[in-house]
Formats: structure tokens, C-alpha cells, sequence
């Protein structure tokens, strides 16, 4: 076989920046929460590194890309069997097929992390752990398979998703809310205040983050070229305008611009050009990361009219931006950017086209993965003794001691 | 013997301890604490959601005194620890009963 040693560098960087990711989420998410439940949100993030890989690996990979199917793949890579040197079925890349699936293979672990921040300082640690090889397998397996492998439903019918928007954000998103409505409130949520208890390990963790990105994003071009430079410069925009817009959002209605707000709203942006980021050009990642900012910012005080508690905003942030960034991809999605665009977005002279596919994609992914992840949650509730929640006298004294018998920062103690 | 404690600001902690050992005072404890008194709290925000915070940061120095040392020591600090504005703190004294040096065992006053 013959590769492109370029295009092979790149994306092995990209590979080890995507990884860079999960740790980085594990601070973004560790610093919001109360400390006496840091360690619990740190190692339901960093553990998807263990068990995802694994099971990526093992039967994940080839039930995402494998085969012909519209639906979902096959066994046919199973245990990495000639992943060596067989490319997923219409896929002609110039890198290794295995680094493929090790690239992909990081996508698989964070967007199951991604879920954490919603289920923070309630869920009992074994049951995360039964909840995330099963909803890896079931759903985010499919929808990869859907999107990303060139057999997929939605890859044929059109539907564009560069990095991820759908199969990661969207996926991860709507899989919060289902978790959070089985799961239930906090004890004392929303009346007793919860402030972060570490907005440093916060802002260090949205660094990492938008730093990653640049593998999460730019990677996804698969090769060192102008694409990956437009997308490499696209997430960056998009994250600038992002901080921007949620900053003066905040300013306005409620006075101050907040670290916790320019953390949360370039994360925003870094979701909603997800989508776009080889497919757009010029301006318009200024006008996604900008749109993108303020509507996660209003959309983040949904939970308290609706009564859900999402801990950390993982609807807020990535059920949302990843829908304005797949919807606003419709229209923006340029062909003088990428040839791969074959109808231009509205604002381009396509027409609705594209839209009306984006719009296909999305809601597609909301219903399976909603229903889906609903019935696993209600299952696992009700099959495991105690269900999947930690007993209130446990949520009282904190995850940290009770799932883990550890103490995050144990300062008094010499 | 007396214990006379104070509940200062923090960033008083410093002029508070020169002016202590100043006169002739030889030991102090001094822990971090929250409290209110008349200061109200203050109003943080986090996404969108405002939290009132009802405690404010608070250092608690301990001295302990002879009975003829607690006015001017008591003085001291109060007059070293005031600022003027609201949440300056609150000096008191409790009497003690007994109290032991650890490495000789002395008591009373020796122990001081």
C-alpha cells in the first residue's frame, strides 16, 4: 500500500491531540464540580480511555465501519482482523488503515465522556461503567456508522458532518437528556447553591481542549492539505467568536463577563464548527462561532424552566451547538472549499438541499439515540439493586469517598 | 488566666501578629473561618445562576493572657485590626480555667 507520509504525520499528531482531549474534558468538567465529587468526575472521564479503547478495538470499530450495511457494520474487523491493510469499504485514504481506526478510535472514548458532565456527583460509578459499554456499542456505534463510513444511510444521502457534529455532540447531547430525565435531580437542586469548586482546572481544561480541537478538526481532512488549514483555521474562529458573543450575552443580562463563561463559550464554538470545519470558509465560522455563543448561553437556563438537571450543560453546549452547527452548515457549506460539497449551502446559491439532509441527520440522530439511551438507562435502574443512583445519605458525603474511597484534596491532612 | 479571641480580616492577620508581639506576647493560633456578622455575604454567578453566598472569609487569632495583660492586649487588637468599614470583627475574652505547657508541664502563668 502506498501512503502519504505527510498526510500520515498529520494525522498521527492528530490521533495523540484528540487523546490529549478526554483528560483535558476531565479538568473543563472536574473544576464545576463541588470537590468532595472532583475525583468521581475525573475518572468517569479518563476511565472511557481504558474501557472505550478496549472495546473500540475489539468489536466497536468493526460495528461502525465494516461491511456495506446501511444501518450498522459488521463483524468483519473484529479483533482488528486486516485492519492492517483493509480500508473501511469505500474508503481510499492515503494514511495507514490502522491509524484510521486509531484516530477514530479517540472519538469513540470523549464522546461518551462528553455524557458525564450531565449525570455529575449522583451516579453510581458501576453503573456509569455498565451504561457506557453498552451505549457505545448501541449508539454510538450506529450513528458513526450512519454518518462517517461511506456505506452509512446518511453519508449516502448527502448529509455532511466533517468531524463529528452529529456523531459526537448531537449524540452526546440528546444521550444526557435522556440519562438526566431516569436519573433525577440533585438533592437540593436548583436552591442550594453548587458553585465550582475549581474554575483554574477549569480554564486549563477548555486550553486543552481547544488545543485538541485542532486534531478533532483539522485531522478529520485525513491528510496534510489546504482543507485541513481551512479547518484548522475555521475551529479557531469559531471558538474566538464563540467566547465573544456567549461574553457579551452574559454581560448584558446578567452584568459580568465571566471566566466560567468565556471557558464555556469557546467550548460552544469549538461544538457548532464541528460540523463545518472543512466545508466553510471566509467569514462565516465568525458568524457560526458568534451564533453559536449566545443561543448555548440562553440555552444553558433551559434546564431551570424545564426542571432538568444537566449538571454541567452537556445539553446546553453540546446538544445545541452541535444543531446549530449542522444546521448552519446548510447554509454555508462552500464547494470552492471542499470539492466533497456537491450542494452548495443556502447562503452559497444551493438552495435547501443540503439543508433539508442536515435537517434529516439531525433529527435522525435525536430519536434513535434519545429512545435508545432512554430504555438502557430505565433498564439498568431497574435491573441493578438500588438502581443507577448513589443512596442520598452517599450523594450527601460524595462521590469521591463512597465510589472511590478517596479523597481528592486531602490539605488538612499532613 | 484569659483566652482573648479575635475574628478579624485576613489581610489585618499581619499587622495584628506584629502588633501582639510587640507586647511581649509570646504565642498565638491563628485558623481560617467564615461567618457573618452585620457584613452581608455577596452574589456570585456561574452560567447564568446567581448564588448568594451567606459566609465571608474570616481569620479567628487566639491569645492566651494573664488576667492583668487582657485590657492592653485587648486594646491592641482591636485598635490594630479596624478598618473603619463594615465586617471589621469582633474581639471577646473567655476565662480559663487551666492550662499546661506541653514539654515541661509547667502550669498557671508558666504556662503562658
Amino acid at each position: 500500500m502506498e501512503f502519504n507520509s505527510g498526510d500520515t504525520a498529520w494525522v498521527l499528531a492528530s490521533t495523540a491531540l484528540v487523546m490529549f482531549m478526554t483528560p483535558g474534558l476531565a479538568l473543563f468538567y472536574g473544576g464545576m464540580v463541588r470537590s468532595k465529587n472532583v475525583l468521581s468526575m475525573l475518572m468517569n472521564n479518563v476511565f472511557c480511555l481504558g474501557l472505550v479503547s478496549i472495546l473500540w478495538a475489539v468489536v466497536v470499530y468493526s460495528l461502525a465501519f465494516a461491511g456495506t450495511g446501511k444501518w450498522i457494520g459488521n463483524f468483519d474487523f473484529f479483533g482488528l482482523k486486516d485492519v492492517v491493510d483493509t480500508f473501511p469499504p469505500g474508503l481510499a485514504l492515503t494514511i495507514p488503515p490502522l491509524l484510521f481506526m486509531a484516530y477514530q478510535m479517540m472519538f469513540a472514548v470523549i464522546t461518551p465522556a462528553l455524557i458525564s458532565g450531565a449525570v455529575a456527583d449522583r451516579m453510581k460509578y458501576g453503573a456509569w461503567v455498565l451504561f457506557i459499554t453498552i451505549w457505545v456499542v448501541v449508539c454510538y456505534a450506529p450513528v458513526a456508522h450512519w454518518v462517517f463510513a461511506p456505506a452509512g444511510w446518511l453519508f449516502r444521502r448527502g448529509a455532511l458532518d466533517f468531524a463529528g457534529g452529529t456523531v459526537v455532540h448531537i449524540n452526546a447531547g440528546i444521550a444526557a437528556l435522556a440519562v438526566v430525565l431516569v436519573l433525577g435531580k440533585r438533592r437540593g437542586w436548583p436552591n442550594h447553591p453548587m458553585p465550582p469548586h475549581s474554575l483554574p482546572f477549569t480554564m486549563i481544561g477548555a486550553g486543552i481542549l481547544w488545543f485538541g480541537w485542532f486534531g478533532f478538526n483539522a485531522g478529520s481532512a485525513l491528510a496534510g492539505n489546504g482543507v485541513a488549514a481551512q479547518a484548522l483555521v475555521n475551529t479557531h474562529l469559531a471558538a474566538a467568536a464563540a467566547m465573544l458573543g456567549w461574553l457579551v450575552a452574559e454581560r448584558l443580562k446578567s452584568g459580568h463577563a465571566t471566566t466560567l463563561g468565556a471557558a464555556s463559550g469557546l467550548v460552544a464554538g469549538l461544538v457548532a464548527i464541528t460540523p463545518c470545519a472543512g466545508f466553510v470558509g471566509g467569514m462565516a465560522p465568525l458568524y457560526i462561532g458568534a451564533v453559536a455563543g449566545v443561543l448555548c448561553y440562553l440555552a444553558v437556563s433551559l434546564k431551570f424552566r424545564f426542571g432538568y438537571d444537566d449538571s454541567l450543560d452537556v445539553i446546553g453546549v453540546h446538544l445545541v451547538g452541535g444543531i446549530v452547527g449542522s444546521l448552519l452548515l446548510g447554509f454555508f457549506a462552500d464547494s470552492a472549499i471542499n470539492e466533497v460539497v456537491t450542494d452548495e449551502g443556502v447562503f452559497l446559491g444551493g438552495g435547501t438541499d443540503l439543508l433539508v439532509d442536515q435537517i434529516v441527520a439531525v433529527v435522525a440522530t435525536i430519536v434513535f439515540t434519545f429512545v435508545l439511551t432512554y430504555l438502557i438507562v430505565f433498564i439498568l435502574d431497574k435491573v441493578m439493586p438500588g438502581g443507577i443512583r448513589v443512596s442520598e445519605e452517599d450523594e450527601e458525603i460524595g462521590l469521591d469517598q463512597t465510589q472511590h474511597a478517596e479523597t481528592g484534596y486531602a490539605l488538612e491532612r499532613v | 488566666m484569659k483566652l482573648i479571641v479575635g475574628i478579624i480580616k485576613p489581610f489585618k492577620l499581619d499587622d495584628v501578629k506584629d502588633a501582639v508581639k510587640d507586647l511581649g506576647v509570646q504565642g498565638l493560633t491563628v485558623s481560617d473561618v467564615q461567618g457573618f456578622g452585620r457584613q452581608r455575604g455577596h452574589t456570585e454567578v456561574y452560567r447564568g445562576a446567581e448564588y448568594e453566598i451567606d459566609f465571608v472569609p474570616k481569620v479567628r487569632v487566639e491569645v492566651l493572657v494573664d488576667d492583668g495583660d487582657v485590657d492592653r492586649v485587648a486594646q491592641r487588637l482591636v485598635e490594630t485590626a479596624r478598618t473603619g468599614k463594615i465586617g471589621d470583627g469582633k474581639v471577646w475574652v473567655v476565662p480559663v480555667e487551666a492550662a499546661w505547657r506541653i514539654r515541661t508541664g509547667e502550669t498557671g502563668s508558666d504556662a503562658l
